[in-house]
């Protein structure tokens, strides 16, 4: 093994400045959507974003996952929201991310990406979210509950392509509660919607999709250009308001610059030596313990399905690799009516990479062995979420059939969510234990 | 009832001497939402696969520990070769849990047919009905290409007609549970529904139609006592049901509950129309629903006081399975909305195993709490 400490060269992100603010501005945008007139709309990360886009341009979403990610990262107001949950006789073992959410409604208060904590939750004018997971719709069910009988809608969807066959009449059922959605907001709001505006959001966010799927190819490279803990800070805008022209625009320049850095043989680490892959959400609380892991060791966690795949839209090809969807401006998608805009839109968004793992165990397998073999990784390390039964799911599975095609894998239990569940001492001596198994020398103390 | 109760201490001899008999296949469901009367019409004999509720290790590997027991110990069954008989393995869609005992049973698990069902996770949305017709359409087509026979309207009739008899013979069986003495324990009333999911139902059928004879007359010799209903998760355990109604220093009588081994089973029938499967998705979608599947509105609750306040009851017992995420989102809003309707309610936490001893100092605990309410 090299020990040399420097073997590439290494370089900030130019577009990092950009991550944070536009990350900030996401949150102030809500706070401030009431005195700017506009609209507050909260759901799942998930939720089909460009049908808020017909409203206007003043919709601005807090979206549950990403909140709450936020929120377990400040122990001391997650240790707040936690115990109000708790208190009220709510179950610990739920998802980790709503109880933190649950728990600022609860307190009245938010926090802010800086650490700033509102002594208000902002009532959102609405739900909106899609339903994948036991958890997404009932989540705002409680929440709308307790905010007054404040208006949800939902839309259910009990299929992914990678795992059934896609037929009419399993994407009719998803545009016909998409365009019943798109008359619900009408009523709810009292506002005209807007068609094309809604193609505008439409066209937006499958290009965000499309340009961050194409950076996550480009780590394909080696050295590796970017790390996956920087990799959560640039994906999640996927998640936040992937339709917005100011996102969409973020993401061509994170890809062109990601591509940049291919081509002069830029890493995130100088001392790459050893890649991994990851799955599921990290413990949000603890995300040194990836920058413990590429100083002490050089090893780079490259990415993961989660990562790459949480709304974002790939297809698999005939060997079963993860490719980008094809946006349906580059399909030539008809879209000359609100119903076969919608249409095509739903026949992208389904194609949400992450979510086949809901739908089967197997299929999720057989990706993760096609991400370890293109992204050149050398092991995984599977964090067994207690804090989202979604991503958990087939997770043992995974493990066993990683191993079977004599892929190093390595597990540890922890909660994305809280902190409470995630012992960092126990964790470290695993995966050492585990680098030490494989000959992975420590190249810094 | 005697002949339940050997069903349900028999199930698997039950079954392979049924596949003896009648030369026919034997599918395994997983969650009540499997449409059994498209089984029943291609002659196939549908049950539900349940725990053991023994200890066993051997889901290790599988399923994180954090997943329910009732789907490990389903798994357990399957690892261990309990349901060696099984022909074919059908999910229809129901919580995450449960899924992933499917997809490890299908791994691990030799078994001709398996089949994944794609069942909305909603019963409120637009689109629903039609949507679930044509997965009962691809459902009825694998099946038809399995046993090598189609199934026609006939059968399909014949399906209906026997699941049919069985939701109403049991609502009847119901009916005796609402006196101030009732006619069945809530024991029995189990063995009857759980039964049903265990054997032949034409066969189940008869001998409920016998029973709903002679109840009209039969006086238990018991003080009922509390009328207690039970709201939760699947719940197959009997000890528990026993040891409540029987083991009390205060009384105790079990008189309706909603939980899928139970009333949400078999509460609503089909109606009748030219379309039999959509006539049969129409049945599932408006069943009582399980918590998973019930938004964005929550209609189960309506349907839960409902039966509170027809069978009179005076406090419930709130039970889920540990970790049972679609129960546990609904348990803080219905804590609160049975203490809007002033019934009492004591919350517990089953497991593979039941603490049988706790259980009885807690229960009798909330009973005697109940001394002066009632």
């Amino acid at each position: 093994m090299n020990t040399n400490k420097n073997l590439y060269p290494t370089e900030p992100l130019k577009t990092w400045a950009e991550a944070k603010y536009l990350r900030n501005k996401y949150y102030q945008d809500f706070i401030d959507a009431k005195k700017k007139g506009g609209l507050r709309v909260s759901g799942s990360g998930t939720m089909y974003f460009s049908l808020l886009g017909g409203l206007g341009k003043d919709v601005w979403t807090l979206t549950g996952e990403p909140y709450s990610a936020t929120s377990a990262y400040y122990q001391d107001f997650s240790t707040q929201c936690m115990e109000a949950v708790e208190k009220a006789g709510i179950a610990r073992d739920l998802c980790g991310y709503l109880r933190n959410y649950w728990g600022g409604v609860l307190l009245d208060k938010m926090i802010m990406p800086d650490g700033t904590i509102l002594n208000e939750w902002p009532k959102p004018d609405f739900f909106f979210t899609s339903h994948y997971c036991c958890t997404h719709a009932k989540w705002y069910q409680w929440c709308r509950e307790a905010g007054g009988n404040l208006p949800l809608y939902g839309i259910d969807v009990p299929w992914h392509p990678f795992t059934q066959e896609t037929t009419g009449q399993r994407i009719d059922y998803i545009v016909q509660q998409a365009l019943e959605g798109i008359e619900w907001m009408e009523k709810v709001t009292g506002r005209t919607y807007d068609d094309e505006l809604m193609l505008e959001a439409m066209d937006n966010e499958a290009r965000s999709s499309y340009y961050w799927a194409e950076t996550c190819v480009l780590n394909r490279a080696v050295p590796a250009p970017l790390d996956e803990k920087t990799i959560y800070s640039l994906y999640v805008f996927n998640t936040l308001c992937p339709h917005n022209q100011e996102i969409t625009d973020f993401y061509r320049k994170v890809r062109d610059e990601v591509g940049e850095r291919v081509e002069r043989g830029i890493a995130a680490w100088s001392n790459e030596r050893f890649r991994y892959i990851t799955d599921s959400q990290p413990p949000w609380s603890f995300l040194h313990i990836f920058r413990h892991l590429e100083r002490a060791y050089g090893a780079v966690s490259v990415g993961s399905l989660y990562s790459y795949a949480l709304e974002v839209n790939w297809d698999l090809d005939e060997q079963g690799n993860l490719v980008p969807a094809k946006t349906p401006q580059m399909l030539g998608a008809k879209r000359d009516t609100r119903e076969d805009a919608v249409r095509a839109y739903v026949g992208f968004k389904i194609k949400n990479g992450l979510l086949c793992r809901w739908y089967d165990s197997e299929v999720t397998s057989g990706i993760m062995k096609k991400i370890v073999e293109a992204w050149k990784a050398d092991a995984v390390l599977i964090h067994l979420n207690r804090g989202c039964e979604g991503t958990a799911i087939g997770q043992m599975e995974n493990r066993l059939d990683l191993m079977k095609a004599n892929i190093p894998v390595l597990t540890f239990e922890g909660n994305m969510g809280d902190y409470r569940e995630f012992d960092m001492a126990r964790t470290l001596n695993r995966i050492e234990s585990f680098f030490e198994s494989m000959g992975i020398e420590k190249i810094e103390s | 009832m005697e002949q339940y109760t050997q069903w349900v201490d028999n199930r698997h001899d039950y079954a392979r001497e049924w596949k003896k008999r009648t030369g026919g296949k034997v599918v395994g469901c997983l969650c009540t939402y499997v449409p059994e009367e498209i089984l029943y019409a291609a002659n196939v004999l549908p049950i539900r696969i349940f725990g053991g509720h023994e200890s066993s290790s051997v889901v290790e590997p599988h399923i994180l520990g954090m997943f329910c027991p009732f789907c490990r110990d389903t798994l357990a069954q399957g690892l261990e070769g309990k349901y060696d008989y099984l022909d074919g393995l059908v999910i229809a869609q129901s919580c995450l849990h449960l899924r992933q005992t499917f997809w490890s049973w299908k791994k691990h698990v030799p078994i001709d047919f398996t089949y994944y069902l794609p069942m909305p996770h909603c019963t409120q949305a637009v689109g629903q009905n039609e949507y679930l017709r044509g997965e009962y359409k691809l459902f009825k087509e694998a099946i038809e290409k399995w046993t090598g026979n189609p199934i026609s309207d006939a059968d399909l009739d014949r399906g209906i007609e026997i699941m049919d008899t069985s939701r109403r013979l049991s609502k009847e069986v119901y009916q005796f549970r609402k006196p101030r003495k009732p006619a069945l324990t809530g024991l029995e009333a189990m063995e009857m529904v759980l039964s049903s999911q265990m054997v032949d139902k034409v066969e189940h059928n008869k001998v409920t139609q016998e029973w709903i004879k002679e109840l009209p007359d039969r006086v238990l010799k018991r003080d009922p006592g509390t009328r207690l209903m039970i709201v939760g998760s699947e719940d197959d355990d009997r000890e528990f049901i026993k040891m409540v109604e029987e083991k009390m220093s205060f009384p105790a009588t079990f008189v309706v509950e909603d939980h899928c081994t139970g009333a949400r089973y078999f509460w609503n029938e089909t109606i009748p129309e030219s379309d039999r499967l959509m006539a049969i998705a129409k049945r599932y979608m408006d069943r009582p629903a399980c918590p998973s599947k019930d938004w964005p509105k929550r209609t189960r609750f309506d349907y839960i006081f409902e039966m509170a306040k027809d069978w009179n009851v005076e406090a419930a017992i709130l039970m889920q399975q540990k970790f049972c995420d679609p129960h546990e989102l609904d348990m803080h809003p219905l804590t609160k909305a049975f203490k809007e309707h002033n019934i009492p309610t004591y919350f517990l936490e089953f497991d593979v195993i039941v603490p049988a001893g706790q259980f009885k100092i807690r229960m009798e605990a909330f009973l005697e709490t109940l001394v002066d309410f009632v």
